[in-house]
This record gives C-alpha cells, sequence and structure tokens, in this order.
C-alpha cells in the first residue's frame, strides 16, 4: 500500500538559494527511511517537474545528503526573487505539492 | 604543536534581530576570541540593495551592536561586522558607521575601527565585462553595459582577506560592506592559521547562530570553537541544543548543493565532513576543506529600478464572482486596455488572488478555487509613480464594478478593508547584477581607520 511522505518526513521546506533559484529539503526521519526513498528514487526529475508542471530542464540538481538523511532538489526560479509577478519573495512557501508524495 | 582552541561568539543570526543579554553574556564569560555578526542577505529581495535601505530596524541593530561593541571593547576581544546595513553598499555601510558611532560617543569607547567599502565603480564592471572576466550564475541573464549602467549601487562580497588585512593592523572592529557570510567569522582564525576549510565551515553555520540548534532561533546565541581538526558547536541558551542533526541539517539551507558551497576564491568541500555528538548539546564537525579555484572570482550584486508601484487590496465573497475569477480579471485587463486607449496597459497591471493562486503563482499545481472568499491584492507596476496610481485606481474602479456575465449582486464586487483604498508603494527594483567576476588575483577592497578616544573620533 501506498503511504503518504509525512510519515517519512519530519521536515518538508522551500527557500530561495539566491535570487535565481529555489531550493526544496526533505528531511526523513530516520536513516531507514532515507535510504528506502534514495534507493528507490522516489524523488526524481519525472516526477518533480510533473509535480510542479516544469520542464524536467529547470531542474537544476536533485542531491541526496547522507549527513542530513536528507534531499535537496534545486530548480530555476520562474523569475528572479522580487522581478514583476513575484508572489513569494524569499521562496518560503512553495513546498506544499510535495505533501502529495507517496512511497 | 597542537593549537589552542579559538572561540568565535555569534550573537544573532542578523544583525538587528536581536539576543537575549543572559545568552550573550555566557557566550562572554567563556572569553571568545571574536564577536562576529553577519548583517545581510539578498532574501528580503532586491529593494534594500537597489533603493540603499536597511532592511532591519536601526533600534534594533543600535541595541544589538552596542552589546557586541562595549563587550568587545572592555574584554579586548575583536568585533567583526559583515554585510552592514544588510545589503552591504557605500550607502548601507555610512548607515551602520554612524550607529557605531553614536555607540561609542554614548559610551565613552576607546577604539580604532575598520571601515571596507565593498562597492565596485561601474567602470571597472565595464572593463572586467569588455576583458571576459565576468561570468553569470546559474539562470542569471547575460550582463550587459546598459544592466550596469542602471543599476544603483554594484556590491562585491568580500571574502576573509580584506578582513585579515584590517585585522593585521590591530583593528579592535572591522565593519565590512557586502561580505560573505561565513567570512566574517572565519577571517581572524585563518588570519591565526586555522585550517581555511573549517574555518569557513564554521562560519556558514554561525552565520545564522542558534538557527542551526534545536529548537532553532534566528535571535539567539551560538559559540564555535575551532581546534587543529574540528570545530565544535553549542547553543548559549539552555532551551537549545546543537545535534548532529540539527548542524548537518543547516548545511542544506539556502544552499544548490550542500556538498559544495561556492563563495569567493573557492569552495567549502563537504564530501568527507563528519558530524559527530558530543553531549551537553555539543556536536564536532572534521572533514571539511577549502578548495580554490584557479581564478579568483568574487560575487557581484546589484538592482536597477524598474519603476513604480501602487497596490490596493480587496476581497471577494460572491460564489458566482469566485467561480469565474479568471474570465472576470481577464475581462477587466481588456477593458482598462480600451479605457486607456493601449491595448498592452494591462500588462503594467498583476493581479494576486489569495485562496486561488497568490502564494505560487506559475507553479500552484492546483487549478481549482475551493475557497469561500478569496483576497485580490490589484498591482499597478509603472514607469512613474503617477502611472502607477491612475493605473491602480482605474483597475480597481473598473473591477468593483464590471458586470460580469451572470452577476446577481449589482451594487459593487469588492469589499475593501481600508479607505483609502490605493497604496502608493514607491519604487520597484529588480535584480540586475548577480555575476562573477575574475579579480585577477589582486585585492580590490582597502580598508580606512577610524580612532575613537573617550568617545571621540580622532
Amino acid at each position: 500500500m501506498k503511504r503518504n511522505i509525512t510519515e517519512a518526513a519530519k521536515v518538508i521546506r522551500s527557500k530561495n538559494a539566491g535570487p535565481y533559484e529555489l531550493t526544496f529539503d526533505i528531511m526523513f526521519k530516520t536513516k531507514e527511511y532515507f535510504e528506502h526513498f534514495k534507493e528507490n528514487k522516489v524523488i526524481n526529475k519525472k516526477m518533480f517537474a510533473e509535480l510542479y508542471k516544469i520542464p524536467e530542464a529547470d531542474i537544476m540538481t536533485i542531491v541526496w545528503f547522507a549527513p542530513a538523511n536528507a534531499v535537496k532538489v534545486t530548480i530555476k526560479r520562474p523569475i528572479s526573487s522580487g522581478a514583476p509577478g513575484e508572489t513569494d519573495i524569499y521562496g518560503a512557501q512553495q513546498h506544499a505539492p510535495l505533501f502529495n508524495i507517496e512511497f | 604543536m597542537t593549537k589552542k582552541e579559538f572561540k568565535v561568539l555569534s550573537p544573532t543570526a542578523i544583525l538587528g534581530y536581536g539576543f537575549p543579554e543572559a545568552s550573550f553574556l555566557r557566550g562572554i564569560e567563556q572569553k571568545p576570541d571574536l564577536i562576529a555578526v553577519d548583517a545581510g542577505s539578498t532574501d528580503p529581495g532586491p529593494f534594500y540593495l537597489g533603493a540603499g535601505k536597511a532592511f532591519t530596524d536601526r533600534e534594533f541593530v543600535k541595541r544589538d551592536l552596542k552589546y557586541m561593541i562595549c563587550a568587545g571593547v572592555e574584554h579586548k576581544i575583536p568585533v567583526v561586522v559583515g554585510t552592514a546595513g544588510g545589503s552591504g553598499a557605500d550607502v548601507h555601510l555610512e548607515w551602520c558607521r554612524q550607529i557605531i558611532e553614536e555607540i561609542a560617543k554614548e559610551n565613552n569607547l576607546t577604539f580604532s575601527m575598520a571601515v571596507i567599502p565593498c562597492d565596485v565603480s561601474k567602470e571597472n564592471v565595464k572593463i572586467a565585462l569588455d576583458e571576459g572576466r565576468i561570468v553569470p550564475l546559474a539562470y542569471v541573464p547575460e550582463l550587459t553595459k546598459k544592466d550596469i549602467d542602471d543599476t544603483t549601487y554594484v556590491v562585491a562580497q568580500i571574502g576573509p582577506e580584506p578582513i585579515i588585512e584590517a585585522l593585521k593592523d590591530g583593528c579592535d572592529v572591522v565593519l565590512t560592506g557586502r561580505c560573505y557570510d561565513p567570512a566574517c567569522f572565519a577571517a581572524l582564525p585563518i588570519m591565526k592559521g586555522y585550517d581555511p576549510g573549517l574555518a569557513l565551515h564554521m562560519g556558514k553555520i554561525l552565520e545564522c547562530a542558534a538557527i542551526a540548534a534545536t529548537p532553532g532561533s534566528g535571535s539567539d546565541c551560538a559559540m564555535g570553537t575551532l581546534t587543529e581538526d574540528s570545530f565544535i558547536l553549542e547553543a548559549l541558551s539552555p532551551d537549545r541544543v546543537f545535534t548532529c542533526e540539527s548542524a548537518a541539517a543547516h548545511t542544506l539551507y539556502e544552499k544548490t548543493d550542500p556538498y559544495h558551497l561556492p563563495g569567493p576564491g573557492g569552495e567549502i568541500n563537504l564530501e568527507n565532513c563528519s558530524f559527530k555528538d558530543l553531549g551537553n548539546g555539543r556536536v564536532e564537525v572534521k572533514g571539511s576543506k577549502f578548495v580554490p579555484t584557479e581564478k579568483f572570482y568574487l560575487k557581484l550584486e546589484g538592482a536597477k529600478c524598474i519603476g513604480y508601484r501602487t497596490i490596493s487590496i480587496a476581497g471577494t465573497h460572491d460564489p458566482i464572482m469566485i467561480a469565474n475569477i479568471d474570465k472576470v480579471l481577464q475581462q477587466v485587463k481588456e477593458r482598462i486596455n480600451v479605457l486607456s486607449g493601449d491595448n498592452k496597459r494591462s500588462d503594467n497591471l498583476f493581479f494576486h488572488v489569495y485562496g486561488k493562486d497568490g502564494v505560487m503563482g506559475s507553479l500552484e499545481p492546483n487549478p481549482n478555487v475551493k475557497s469561500h472568499e478569496l483576497c485580490i491584492v490589484i498591482e499597478a507596476l509603472c514607469p512613474t509613480q503617477d502611472q502607477a496610481n491612475t493605473l491602480c485606481s482605474v483597475a480597481r474602479s473598473t473591477m468593483l464594478h464590471y458586470g460580469y456575465e451572470g452577476r446577481v449582486s449589482t451594487a459593487g464586487n469588492l469589499a475593501f478593508p481600508f479607505s483609502p483604498s490605493d497604496i502608493t508603494v514607491g519604487k520597484v527594483f529588480e535584480f540586475s547584477i548577480y555575476h562573477l567576476m575574475d579579480t585577477k588575483n589582486e585585492i580590490l577592497f582597502k580598508h580606512r581607520i577610524e580612532k575613537y578616544e573617550q568617545g571621540t573620533r580622532k
């Protein structure tokens, strides 16, 4: 049975990484969950692009960071921070679609 | 020979965020070798750099600085303040310098201060551009001479080198313009021969003070202790601890890739970095390395004015209007183009629709509006303030009385919480420079020294 990511993750967040990038962190509750997600590539470019309706080419990196049991996804910001049409200067409220991830 | 420990006290994540006096005094009791704070960030957006304004409050910046400088002078501990005024242009530097001058006067302090301007002249940026020494960061457009001309202040994020030069001159306080956050923590230990990778990584964590502890806080103090081959983190409030996880997690914060943290002249490489819990809320970090790049790059930042903004905040509770909101907004835009006789007029108009996609904009994956009410922020962004006022006013009145298809409520479409309903916001800025510059290994930023005797500047 598919389970929701909130069972496995204790931190799910987004933030600017400079004014031109947006970065997402998912920190898992345990090493086991981290390994499970990593080995099964639950977080991958294809699913992330679909989740946010962006081209895969806009996904800069997906990095698995073992010291924090975390995965980090960095994407191109739709516009630079504060440019016309901005909705979230700090980029801190772009994480909610990640709550829909199942594993 | 084993080096003595080197202790760095970080009072707060951003100068002006505040910190508890008790935590600071607990830090001072440990006899730190350095008190350092980072005052800057690009996070609050392009306005503050572009307009030359601080994003923190003057009273609280002064309050934080008073603790730091008085304690530093009394106990002969060097104080380093990075990115004065939040964005670190000369205008911000002067703003912060005046605050320190006031503190010196009001407390009859005797000390010497180095001030390091970090602005780069537009002429020098253009020369670097012509010589092919400007490299855009990811997703940043190629720099043009027009961008350079339009930019108000161009700053460079300096590394530890200019701070080291100031400290070598025996300055008690160092105040810098735009500075790579970790550099204000790392400069003195690097000067004293500690490993730059460890010193910079420790600075990277300490620049956010107790944010990297758990529970995290941007307005509480943290202490970092450098040894020969590691550094140790501890919180200075009994309510917080550092854990391996909190320290490692912080390494992710606001970065593209946690294993490689680029900065002036090189990167901190964390591929072999390890975190060890020492108990009592202390964490030891080992294995961080500084890897210099072949060319010495500094990051340039700048913003340009792109116009003036006027906004109006309104709400709707009408289910028929809410169900057709996209169509209604589109028709309002078309109507405005007709009224103004300019079919591009509405390009200067933005509707922020909270309850629909006001937060996520183009990244919003959910097309359906479920809210029973919506907040609509009407934003007009025009070349002049008068034009923005006019456009916002016309958009507001048009939307208020627009007879959309199926309308039943004919007295008015919007609820305004305020009178006046329109708010003049002023100048709007956009980042125009976010590029690396190859400095040809020259130290471009020289400090000047100010001496204070019994509070008087000599």
